[in-house]
């Protein structure tokens, strides 16, 4: 399947003229999942800083654990634990995702020792006060959207796909988003989001990709700069780590408790 | 009842990096601190300055008549981690210095034990801190740490329980059992503090069944996810948290209300549906032990207005009931067959701004505690909080009239290193 995309997209691009700009885009989609297959588990930590349209920051620090899994309609499972600020140190969220169905969500909460399951339909608003909504962060299934090509351009020293996407689950703060892959890697290098009068709300830059393991491009650090309110969240990684052997069993709502 | 905002909750544990000190209790605690360095000790404290403000005059003679009453609290805690994560020591102590109430000011370790995290299961020995349950008000089934009943009317400050645990995860079913060897006494206030109730409380309870302090206890408690519902069947037999009170004649004639202590069986169940906007969630258990068989349901439903007017700010609208069958004889509560309607606004702003209040009725006679919790970071490493419990309309007759008066605001700074 990914085979037969690679060469639809590459191989013979004066076929591209017989997809519809529809399938075109769904292809630039696939292509970019296919080649972010086979990652495993992966351990990163990272530096979440807010500034407000004066300028004034605050920040966050996060660890996070993914595993990716299989499966019809099902996304990978996640667990963020904060580390600062100190007062809300050791808080985890333990995250089930699905393509399309609300995902499963559990949050551990130190001081009272309490696992609490919450609702998940609050895709839209802001995680942790940051520019980035739930929906931003969570892994993107191809078929959480619908997809339209648009055109191939310069996107700084690369070649980019431009792809517009409309999202399929419900709740999403979003009419649409316009994602800029590059044709090297498939990496997502821009995406810019549009609110629900469809104007333009926030955008997402994403620098400093690097290959880890067999090839997994993941982003030193994003940018998501909101438009409307001035306010930017940059996410810095720290370290990427991959194969530590996770299984289903590290991504329970009891393994929450040792998370910290 | 914590105002969590959607995905950060109230005060949390407090890590900095590793100070001198803790380097050298590791190396007296056998755990070579080359190691412990490397693979984490994290350690920190809480340091809190509140005041309480009591805006009516105490109900009894001779209880204390200030109507503001500053305390201090001191929280440090400690972690270290070492063979690969699988072994982990943890502690946290507790402090408080209250201006007007001698039993107020108290100290405890909240936790202090070692953990083993094997493949599929967890040992843990030493103090450690439980929560079973799913509501926000009523905690019926929360039943393993003694409540440190002068903190705060809520029943979320708990006592460090001395136990051993093991975890066993299975398949079917995640199942927590616990020994315990000691039995922890609630804590009041003092005879002459606020919110002592109608009668000073006797320092020196009964337990009916012999035993005392050191006749252990032990509990379970099964849990699995099936979809959208989690659910929990629990089980605790031991000796009783929730103490009943006689009066007794102290010295000098006076009256006083002496805890009694029943040995129970408890078998609870908790229970939570979780849809898009809403949770239902019911806790419920049956206790024998006190005399007649005592059942207790409490049930609720919140729905969450999401970006509320435009905002980021959510809105989650609460209530919770809860029915009760115990009797005289039984541990009383403050109430029995009770109705909570509130609401939680959380801005999901940067400080993690959260308000939380509604008032508590007793459906059989009409009184109301009312509760309001506010709650925002200021600047990285503080924490501001203004909390109210507030009565009203009590009932001469009833065992809450006795501190009806006590109502009070709270005003807490707490900064964390």
């Amino acid at each position: 399947m990914a085979a037969m995309v690679v060469t639809a997209l590459t191989a013979a691009p004066g076929l591209a003229g017989a997809q519809s700009a529809e399938e075109r885009g769904r292809a630039v989609a696939e292509e970019a999942d296919a080649r972010d297959r086979g990652w495993g588990d992966e351990k990163s930590t990272m530096r979440m800083i807010l500034r407000n349209r004066g300028g004034e920051e605050s920040s966050r620090e996060l660890r996070r654990t993914g595993l990716e899994t299989d499966g019809e309609g099902i996304g990978d499972r996640s667990i963020i634990v904060f580390e600062s600020p100190n007062d809300i140190e050791g808080t985890a969220l333990l995250s089930h995702t699905r393509t399309l169905d609300p995902d499963d969500q559990w949050l551990y909460l130190p001081a009272l020792r309490r696992v609490k399951r919450i609702s998940s339909g609050n895709k839209s608003g802001p995680f942790v006060g940051s520019e980035f909504a739930y929906e931003d962060l969570v892994s993107q299934e191809v078929d959480k959207y619908e997809y339209r090509w648009l055109r191939t351009e310069r996107c700084g020293d690369l070649e980019c796909e431009v792809v517009e996407r409309y999202p399929r689950y419900e709740n999403s703060g979003y009419t649409r988003q316009i994602v800029w892959w590059d044709t090297a890697e498939f990496r997502a290098q821009r995406v810019e989001f549009y609110d629900r009068k469809d104007v333009l709300l926030k955008t997402l830059s994403s620098e400093g990709y690097q290959s880890y393991g067999d090839g997994f491009w993941r982003p030193h650090r994003m940018v998501m700069q909101n438009h409307q309110s001035g306010k930017s969240t940059e996410l810095v990684f720290e370290d990427w780590r991959f194969g530590a052997g996770l299984t289903e069993d590290d991504f329970t709502p009891s393994r929450l408790r040792r998370a910290r | 009842m914590n105002a969590a905002a959607r995905f950060v909750g109230t005060a949390g544990r407090v890590v900095s990096t590793a100070p001198r000190v803790l380097l050298a209790a590791a190396m007296v605690l056998g755990v070579p601190a080359a190691t412990a360095a490397a693979q984490g000790v994290e350690a920190g404290a809480e340091v809190e300055a509140s005041v309480r403000a009591f805006p009516a005059d105490p109900l009894f003679p001779g209880q204390q008549t200030a109507a503001l009453s500053p305390s201090v609290v001191l929280s440090p805690d400690f972690e270290l981690e070492w063979s690969d994560r699988r072994w982990r020591l943890v502690g946290e102590g507790f402090a408080r210095l209250d201006a007007h109430d001698g039993r107020r000011s108290h100290v405890d370790i909240r936790e202090l034990g070692v953990s083993y995290f094997g493949d599929r299961f967890t040992a843990f020995a030493g103090v450690g801190q439980v929560f079973w349950g799913v509501n926000e008000v009523r905690h019926l089934v929360d039943v393993v740490n003694q409540v440190d009943g002068v903190e705060d009317l809520d029943g979320e400050d708990k006592l460090g329980q001395p136990m051993v645990s093991l975890t066993l995860e299975s398949d079917w079913a995640v199942l927590d059992l616990y020994y315990l060897p000691y039995f922890r006494e609630r804590t009041f206030p003092d005879h002459d503090a606020r919110l002592r109730g109608s009668l000073p409380i006797d320092g020196d309870p009964r337990y009916p069944n012999g035993g005392g302090r050191w006749d252990g206890g032990v509990a379970a408690r099964a849990f699995r996810t099936f979809g959208a519902v989690d659910l929990g069947l629990s089980y605790f037999g031991g000796t009783s948290r929730e103490p009943a009170f006689e009066v007794v004649v102290a010295e000098g004639g006076q009256p006083r209300a002496r805890p009694r202590y029943d040995r129970i069986d408890q078998w609870g169940t908790d229970l939570q549906w979780t849809g898009e906007r809403t949770l239902l969630k019911l806790e419920a258990m049956t206790r024998g032990g006190h005399g007649d068989r005592l059942y207790a349901a409490s049930g609720g439903i919140e729905y969450t207005l999401y970006q509320v007017l435009g905002s980021d700010g959510d809105l989650g609208l609460l209530s919770e009931i809860t029915f009760d069958s115990r009797g005289e004889g039984a541990p009383s509560t403050l109430f029995e067959h009770d109705l909570f309607l509130g609401g939680r606004w959380a801005l999901n702003d940067p400080s993690d701004t959260s308000v939380l209040g509604g008032p508590l009725i007793d459906l059989s006679t009409g009184e109301v505690l009312a509760v309001f919790e506010a709650e925002r970071r200021l600047g990285s490493a503080w924490r501001l909080s203004l909390d109210g419990r507030l009565f009203w309309n009590t009932d001469p007759s009833s065992r809450i009239h006795g501190i009806h008066r006590d109502g009070f605001l709270a005003l807490s700074l707490v900064r964390y290193f």
